[in-house]
């Protein structure tokens, strides 16, 4: 069993695993920080951005990738563990020759495509008029100005990908649901569990009759919307893998949330515009619904709150049809029946609006102040360019980033100087360094495999010992581009013994408890499955007619028989002769045991512990006689 | 002899009051729970004390499966549940679960308040019972104990509506619920996978219908008047047929719905979504197909308003409520219509108007006449024959059992299942029970030595020939390991004991012993022309394991002995080998 680890990014993984002949991708996430090595993309052509000095305009969009350190298209599956971990499918699935299929939660597929649409859709939209791809040369990327010059593996970076391969990926996905047995080639089980982070996401076992492997990706123990995590079905495994666990572990996201609200309100109530930098689902329904609570008591019922995303009604609309997927709160507003979100009713009395994009219906019903949700969140494209243009230049206005996935800092990098005030509050529900040391504790895992990330203390903290994980065995760590061989080693696999077979059995009790029964069974093996059937019965000799050849009577050497165990009493086996018509029987003490001599047949016979020695002339029916009467004192296996 | 019996409590040889005991490698299992619409005494619900007359039923029943909301499916919960008493769990898809209470309060409601029976349900029971469901997602395993575990399909009947399939071990039944096997406008078709049950329960309510296209039958449906129909299922469906065409034909005629609870229901498919068709799925977004424009909600004093209209009024069979008291009001007319657009069980007005009669008894001896048009459109989401042949083929089932539906039908359909598909079908009446043999294979755990071991010779050429595999069974309490006689050996501590023979084989030869080695070693070479024969330095002779060598006879030099020595593992060449060297050696030539 091995793992190929094709992401070095703790929070966005790709592993293949190698498990009992099937190739299994787990997750497939893209990360996207190599973006903020590129210049903003304006709606509108900034003169600011366009006069910047030094290395102007580069080829768009590109994206860090994977090494080939696999042959893609050897991959049987891939698994989602949730939205933000399959946004790298298309570059697999229609450039690698992959022919396999994905499984993932509706959930999951519906918003995975959203996320997708709306990056192509902020990419399309501003076609760049000239494109440079020759500064990737290792010579001359030698010569760029830092950090360009020391990014790694920028072969790798690609172009965003078009909505028709986004398409064709999708479409290879199989649907399943939480708790769902899939079996892979009669050889695997995987199966997705809940894993309380964000609507459809799930860990996933992998697992044979005999091991279990538990994938741990992006799991959350918050009360937030999304059904609660599954930790008991994680017990009892072999290996567990542990991604994606929280990216800002010093910050507890209730506080953050609280924070967000209030800069939020005072912003407003000064006069200024709130920009929220955020992906089109996620946390950003958990906002809503604080904001919601939050906006009647704070005063700010008159604030028009507005959601701009090309698929900002989609994820809305989408987000009320997932109840099953939902926390137990939530599922039982479904029975009222009521929509599960409070958001549908901030809709319905107008203050909250959602828009494809700045343009058209929007222009007309813009107020300010208002507080605007939009991506992207690296903020280097979307609508989001647009208002930061717009109100970067005001000290009333703040930008309040939520997601955890980009350095703030770097993301406001090409805005500088600004005067807008900034705050930080990531939100980030993953677990955190004290619930993975609870949750292991809880399932115990034989071993644990991480990134190489969680298991030092992180860079700029490096006193902080609590910010690792800390288990027994300690944990097996990996980086990008590493083979692990994982710490197992496969014993036993699941036969079934057909029930004609388990009737001839014949078991003796051994010890106390323990019984034995010797097989000789055909074994049948179709699709990975095997089968013990009761053995032909000998065949009946066809007639005379038929000349037999001499190589028909060689018996095949094969046919294999029991091993023979026990000892041989000396007395009772003369007895035992005698009573089968032997005379003239003489018995030999010798240093290990005894010589049993049958004078007349001129046959003799050493007994000693461990082994028996029928000497005699070539009278085989003497023999199978005498080989009889020996089995009688012995045991076979 | 392991076993599967099945017992219908209701539904056996009839529809209505599904009820079907299913005891599994010794689970018990209720599937659904009904109400009989035909009947308002005791015979409405199933008759429990079948299924234990002293215990409790929480201690014999393992579970109870609910396959979706009509009454004739779960009808009977409550009182089952909170009168007889059942606290062990229920399980339902989530749609069931949310629509069923209404379904439950909405009868209690006719009986109680307008029919006045006495010790029926209470509003609290129902909640009460409700508390006792676990919702369950499609094609999840549920695993209820650590041997029972069900798995719910998708049924395409209602929202929500699922098959079952109950899996213990290697053994399993599948029992479909009602289900359809063609897509309609709001719902998806019913699917399973090849999983090879041992039974197949399925519904055969249509088993002699086979449909023709729907498109044929809507044109004569859209002239006018009443459909009876239930609160919600069909309802939804026809009301999305009627809102596309008074669209598409600009059509003025009102529709309207008889009760408040369908704009509630309208919600709930609002919500449920991902459970409908594909196309409703994909452009919810853009236009939900359960909000409508042209359909409005109906009050009583239309009934005598002037002009066309057409009316949902619930109930769907015509035995109570609102329906039936606009069929009564309308039925004078014969420029009217009813149209019927499900099954009506016997008993009920729907049935009797359907089937023919014209003067109807209603209560207080009055005599109804009816001169308007009856119409029976088969809107009904189940599958029809062809439908349940569909469904039989995907499963592969090893076995077949009738249920929800009428007898002749059903012997019809029977015939036809054991012909094409070569398997026992069976119908039984209700309290009849059905016994099906098992043989379960046992599962136990090889070791993968042994296996690889075996595997590997399987691969060779000659493996056409069925290859033994030997090995030695180890039965610890209930672990069951399958490892090779060797390591069977070491686990336990035992030596092996060797058995050997050697026979004296006389030869008449004069010549030296190492030239009849010789011999003997090109005899043998050319004869086992597949084994590996060889002649060692020290002059012995070797065949596989077998040993032979030559020495001189004590008493005779013109005789020489073979010695051929093997072991009790390589007896049949050892044997072998003897009676061919007795044979003598071919002439040198």
């Amino acid at each position: 069993m091995k793992l190929y680890c094709l992401s070095g990014h703790p929070t966005l993984p790709c592993n293949v695993l190698k498990f009992k002949s099937t190739t299994v991708m787990l997750d497939c996430g893209l990360d996207m920080t190599s973006t903020l090595n590129f210049l903003p993309l304006p709606l509108v052509q900034s003169p600011r951005l366009s006069n910047l000095p030094g290395w102007s305009l580069k080829d768009g969009n590109a994206f860090l990738d994977k090494t080939e350190l696999i042959d893609l298209s050897t991959v049987d599956v891939i698994l989602i563990s949730n939205y933000h971990c399959m946004m790298a499918l298309p570059y697999i699935t229609e450039h690698t020759g992959f022919t396999g299929t994905v499984y993932a939660t509706e959930p999951t597929v519906q918003i995975g495509r959203l996320l997708m649409e709306e990056l192509v859709n902020f990419i399309e939209r501003v076609p760049k008029a000239q494109s440079a791809s020759l500064w990737k040369n290792k010579d001359i990327q030698r010569l760029l100005p830092s950090p360009l010059k020391d990014a790694v593996e920028v072969s790798t970076w690609r172009r965003c990908y078009t909505m028709q391969e986004v398409n064709s990926a999708l479409s290879k996905i199989q649907l399943v649901g939480y708790s769902q047995k899939i079996e892979l080639f009669g050889a695997v089980q995987v199966t997705p569990l809940s894993s309380g982070y964000a609507l459809g996401s799930s860990n996933w076992i992998i697992q044979s009759h005999y091991e279990k492997v538990s994938y741990v990706s992006g799991s959350s123990l918050l009360t937030t919307h999304p059904q609660p995590m599954d930790q008991a079905s994680l017990k009892n495994s072999d290996v567990l893998i542990l991604t994606g666990l929280t990216q800002i572990p010093t910050a507890n996201p209730d506080g953050m949330v609280g924070e967000f609200c209030s800069n939020l309100a005072l912003t407003v109530r000064n006069g200024g515009n709130v920009l929220v930098p955020c992906y089109p689902s996620g946390v950003i329904y958990d906002l809503l619904e604080c904001l919601y609570q939050y906006i009647d008591s704070a005063g700010l019922s008159s604030i028009p709150f507005y959601f701009i995303s090309p698929v900002a009604n989609s994820s809305l609309e989408f987000s009320q049809i997932f109840a099953e997927w939902l926390c137990h709160n939530k599922q039982t507003k479904v029975y009222l029946p009521e929509p599960p979100f409070p958001h549908a009713e901030l809709i319905q009395t107008n203050k909250l609006k959602h828009y494809p994009s700045i343009h058209g219906d929007f222009s007309n019903d813009f107020r300010q102040p208002c507080v605007v949700f939009t991506g992207h969140p690296s903020l280097r494209f979307g609508d989001v360019v647009h208002f930061m243009e717009l109100w970067g230049k005001s000290s009333l206005n703040t930008v309040i980033f939520t997601e955890p996935d980009f350095s703030y800092l770097e993301a406001l990098a090409p805005y500088q100087p600004l005067a807008m005030k900034c705050i930080y509050c990531p939100i980030d529900t993953r677990l955190n360094f004290i619930q993975v040391s609870k949750l292991l504790k809880e399932v115990q895992p034989l071993h644990v495999v991480c990134p190489e990330q969680y298991t030092q203390p992180p860079p700029a903290q490096s006193h902080r010992m609590d910010l690792m994980i800390d288990c027994q065995p300690p944990a097996m760590s990996y980086r990008r581009a590493e083979v692990l061989a994982l710490p197992f080693k496969r014993r036993y696999e699941k036969i079934e013994i057909m029930p004609e077979l388990a009737d001839s059995l014949v078991p003796m009790e051994i010890k106390p408890g323990v019984s034995l029964a010797t097989v000789s069974a055909v074994l049948h093996t179709k699709d990975n499955k095997h089968v013990l059937q009761p053995p032909p019965r000998p065949a009946q000799p066809t007639g005379g007619k038929k000349r037999k050849r001499a190589s028909d009577d060689i018996p095949d050497c094969k046919v294999l028989k029991p091993l023979l165990s026990g000892s041989i009493p000396v007395d009772q086996f003369v007895q035992t002769l005698e009573k089968h018509g032997f005379s003239d029987i003489k018995v030999e003490d010798t240093a290990k045991g005894h010589i049993v001599l049958l004078q007349e047949a001129e046959t003799l016979i050493q007994i000693e512990e461990d082994s028996t020695h029928i000497i005699c002339d070539n009278d085989e029916m003497l023999r199978v006689r005498l080989r009889d009467l020996v089995l009688k004192f012995l045991q076979k296996f | 002899m392991p076993e599967i019996r099945v017992t219908p409590l209701g539904a056996g040889q009839d529809v209505g009051r599904s009820c079907i005991l299913v005891s599994i490698a010794g689970k018990n299992v209720m599937l659904d729970c009904g109400m009989h619409m035909g009947f308002s005494d005791d015979r409405r619900f199933p008759d429990f004390s079948y299924i234990t007359r002293s215990g409790r039923l929480t201690d014999f029943l393992d579970c109870v499966i609910i396959s979706h909301f009509h009454l004739d499916h779960c009808g009977a919960l409550p009182y089952f549940s909170e009168m007889v008493g059942y606290d062990g769990p229920i399980y339902m898809t989530q749609p069931t679960q949310a629509i069923c209470p209404i379904l439950l309060e909405d009868y209690r409601k006719i009986a109680v308040d307008k029919k006045g029976e006495a010790n029926f349900f209470t509003s609290q029971m129902i909640k009460d019972c409700m508390k006792k469901v676990v919702a369950v997602h499609l094609h999840q395993t549920v695993q209820v104990d650590d041997e029972l575990e069900i798995k719910a399909y998708y049924a395409g009947h209602v929202l929500g509506a699922a098959m079952f399939q109950i899996k213990v071990g290697s053994e399993s039944v599948v029992y479909t619920g009602d289900y359809n096997m063609t897509p309609d406008r709001h719902l998806g078709a019913a699917w399973i996978d090849k999983c090879r049950p041992n039974l197949l329960i399925t519904e055969s309510t249509y088993a002699t219908t086979i449909r023709d296209s729907k498109r044929c039958r809507e044109r004569d449906f859209l002239k006018k008047v009443l459909i009876p129909v239930f609160a919600l299922g069909r309802a939804q469906e026809l009301c999305i047929l009627l809102e596309t065409f008074w669209e598409r034909m600009d059509l003025k005629a009102p529709i309207y719905f008889s009760t408040g609870l369908t704009e509630k229901a309208n919600h709930y498919y609002k919500l449920f979504i991902p459970w409908t068709n594909q196309k409703i799925r994909k452009t919810f977004v853009q236009r939900n197909m359960f909000e409508f424009k042209h359909i409005k909600a109906f009050d009583r004093a239309f009934a005598d308003s002037p002009g066309p209209m057409v009316v949902f009024a619930t109930p769907g069979m015509l035995h109570a409520g609102q329906s039936l008291q606009i069929f009564r009001k309308w039925a004078g007319n014969e420029k009217n219509m009813v149209i019927m657009p499900g099954y009506c069980v016997q008993g009920t007005v729907g049935h009797k108007i359907l089937s023919g009669q014209r003067k109807l008894e209603m209560e207080g001896r009055q005599v109804l006449e009816v001169k308007m048009q009856v119409e029976y459109m088969s809107f009904s989401a189940h599958a029809d024959a062809k439908g349940i042949m569909q469904l039989v083929g995907q499963a592969e089932p090893e076995n077949v059992l009738l249920v929800h539906g009428e007898a002749k039908k059903m012997e019809f359909l029977k015939q036809k299942i054991e012909q094409e598909f070569r398997v026992s079908c069976y119908m039984p009446a209700n309290g009849e029970t059905v016994t099906l043999p098992t043989s379960p294979s046992i599962p136990v755990g090889v070791s993968l030595g042994l296996l690889k071991r075996e595997m590997a010779q399987g691969l060779l050429p000659d493996a056409k020939k069925p290859r033994l595999l030997h090995g030695t069974l180890i039965m610890k309490d209930s672990n069951f390991r399958l490892v090779s006689s060797e390591q069977a050996l070491k686990e336990l501590g035992l030596a092996e004991h060797q058995l050997r023979f050697t026979c004296r084989v006389h030869l008449h030869d004069t010549r030296k012993e190492q030239e009849t080695a010789v011999r003997v070693y090109s005899h043998l070479k050319s004869v086992l022309k597949d084994h590996c024969v060889q002649h060692l330095p020290d002059g012995s002779v070797t065949v596989e394991s077998i040993l032979i060598q030559a020495a001189a006879h004590s008493e005779d030099p013109g005789t020489k002995v073979l010695l051929v020595s093997w072991t009790y593992q390589d007896e049949e060449l050892g044997s072998y080998l003897t009676s061919l060297l007795k044979k003598g050696l071919p002439q040198a030539s």
